[in-house]
């Protein structure tokens, strides 16, 4: 406090003025919605939809109807499948834009990010095309004998995974190749020299060398896979729904505002989970560099 | 390329396969804007009614909901520059406790998932009984747009070098000449590039604006989404998905080569 009152007033002015519109604005339109989700699961609901008066615990209650454990289970679960694969993808393709030259990488680098620039609905979309019973794939696969005259490629869980790994390995491949790019390649032709194999080299030497990046990608592909709403709803089926479609479903079809709010709340808890993961994980990373008397800077 | 191709066979190997996967539906979808059979199951040779369907009568309401989502993304834009601006500003200039929090606050929107953001801001209007117009969604817009121009003008900031603003201030010019004349300019990459990337996530924007907004006010995703029930309307989003693809291609080209002109000079 008095660091703060010893500096001058006009800077301290000139602080306010700037952090005031970006700070204020998120304030009203990020934070306090945010907070009022948790407020509002403990309403009545409506009569004609929105909250009713008083408070209730019939929202909570509710999650007890047998189906939420279910799609609780199956958002972790296909989420954390699809951090896997894209991290699993994201990794060698890092490697290899860290590794190229100038000129391939940007060639790369622009290849991965040109898809993210094209409407992520129509993406998704394109997959309900593709997998669709009278689509291409299907019909070549059957044709093909690989699967029976019978098999739906779409909706099911199966459909909501490859959609997801789709959508999001991009955000696996970015961060890994940031990190990758200030990775010491010499490291691994010192593994290779003291007689390492390429392959274990990359496991032991590359991937704790991008750890960084690697979690990072975990974040951002693990939350939106979490939140996902359209990739389900569009090729899930009612066997791949995730709790994103349970909210959806409780807004516009029964209307019940508070029921609504209950789940959005349980989803911000365990989209919370991984973000203060990393958080801690980060911390301890940077302590341990600290007290090896390397440079802390990220 | 083939040297790289020689020494990591397996990372080039799953590089191709990876964008492969990227590439595959989209080339699927395009070749399906093309093609006479309304399923694209099969190939019924070339034709182009879906692209006279789209320009016709038949789909007037998909151009004027292509106008309003151009609207709300340019409103959207421009407001998140001059916040995000300042807010960037804030951010580099003081190292204080109101500023991590103030950082906090910008990085939370953009892990938080869409769903989250779109049901607290509709929760947060019904409470307040405010009508769910245009206004709201370009306000929900705005406050998913923020943080992503702070984020890259920030990161423009950390090459900006402070003394200018001094000598500015030495040599006479006011604190308002000093933002116009030389903070702004200096940061103008940053700005712009922070400012088409909100302008792009506003426009792609399906999720946030079908929970905030009330009856009516279709932006193009939501659009597209309708159309996306309606397996008669398919081919058409083929042929206009096609279009976007190579209006997306063409201005993403334009600006490679803009700022490979300017590095050039």
């Amino acid at each position: 406090m008095s660091e703060l009152r010893r500096k001058t007033n006009p800077e301290r002015r000139a602080e306010w003025w700037t952090t005031l519109p970006s700070a204020g604005w998120l304030l009203i339109f990020f934070a306090i919605p945010t907070l009022l989700i948790v407020v509002m699961s403990f309403k009545p609901a409506g009569p004609y939809g929105g909250f009713g008066e008083g408070w209730s615990l019939k929202a909570w209650v509710d999650m007890g109807n047998p189906s939420y454990p279910t799609v609780l289970w199956r958002t972790i679960r296909l989420s954390l499948a699809a951090t896997l694969i894209c991290i699993a993808l994201g990794l060698p393709v890092g490697f290899l834009l860290g590794r190229s030259d100038a000129k391939t990488r940007s060639i790369l680098l622009l290849l991965v990010v040109v898809p993210f620039w094209t409407n992520f609905l129509i993406r998704v979309y394109a997959w309900k095309v593709l997998l669709h019973p009278s689509g291409f794939f299907r019909e070549t696969l059957v044709s093909f004998g690989v699967i029976g005259e019978n098999t739906l490629l779409l909706y099911n869980e199966w459909a909501v995974l490859l959609v997801m790994v789709y959508a999001y390995v991009p955000f696996a491949i970015l961060p890994i190749y940031a990190s990758a790019e200030k990775f010491d390649f010499a490291l691994l032709d010192a593994a290779r020299d003291l007689g390492a194999s390429s392959i274990r080299a990359f496991w032991l030497v590359f991937v704790p060398g991008v750890s960084r990046g690697v979690m990072a990608a975990v974040v951002m592909v693990l939350i939106p896979a979490l939140g996902s709403y359209i990739i389900p709803e569009l090729v899930g089926g009612p066997t791949g729904e995730m709790i994103g479609n349970k909210i959806a479903q409780r807004v516009f079809i029964d209307r019940n505002w508070p029921h609504a709010a209950a789940l959005a709340t349980v989803l911000m808890i365990v989209t919370l989970l991984p973000v203060l993961f990393a958080f801690a994980q980060e911390k301890r990373e940077s302590i341990a560099v600290g007290k090896k008397g390397g440079d802390a800077s990220s | 390329m083939s040297s790289l191709r020689a020494r990591h066979p397996i990372a080039v190997f799953a590089t191709a396969v990876a964008l492969l996967f990227l590439y595959f539906p989209i080339l699927v979808l395009v070749l399906n804007s093309f093609n006479a059979s309304r399923y694209g199951a099969s190939w019924e040779g070339w034709s182009m009614r879906w692209y006279q369907l789209l320009f016709s009568n038949h789909s007037r309401d998909i151009w004027q909901s292509l106008r309003l989502s151009l609207v709300i993304g340019v409103v959207a834009s421009v407001v998140s520059m001059v916040f995000g601006t300042i807010a960037a500003w804030a951010l580099n200039r003081y190292r204080t406790r109101l500023q991590q929090a103030h950082f906090g606050l910008i990085y939370l929107p953009i892990v938080a998932p869409d769903i989250l953001m779109g049901i607290s801001l509709a929760i947060f209007f019904v409470t307040l009984n405010v009508e769910r117009n245009l206004w709201a969604i370009t306000v929900a817009h705005i406050t998913f747009c923020i943080s992503y121009v702070a984020l890259a003008v920030l990161a423009r900031l950390q090459d900006f070098d402070g003394l200018v603003v001094d000598a500015a201030r030495d040599l006479g010019a006011n604190r308002w000449q000093t933002i116009v004349r030389v903070v702004v300019p200096l940061l103008a990459p940053g700005i712009l590039a922070g400012g088409l990337l909100a302008f792009t996530l506003s426009i792609d924007d399906f999720v946030i604006t079908f929970f905030v907004k009330g009856v009516g006010f279709d932006t193009l995703p939501l659009k597209i989404y309708s159309m996306t029930k309606h397996t008669k309307e398919m081919p058409v989003i083929n042929a206009l998905s096609t279009l976007l693809l190579t209006f997306t291609f063409a201005s993403v080209w334009w600006i490679q080569r803009l700022t490979r002109t300017r590095s050039a000079t």
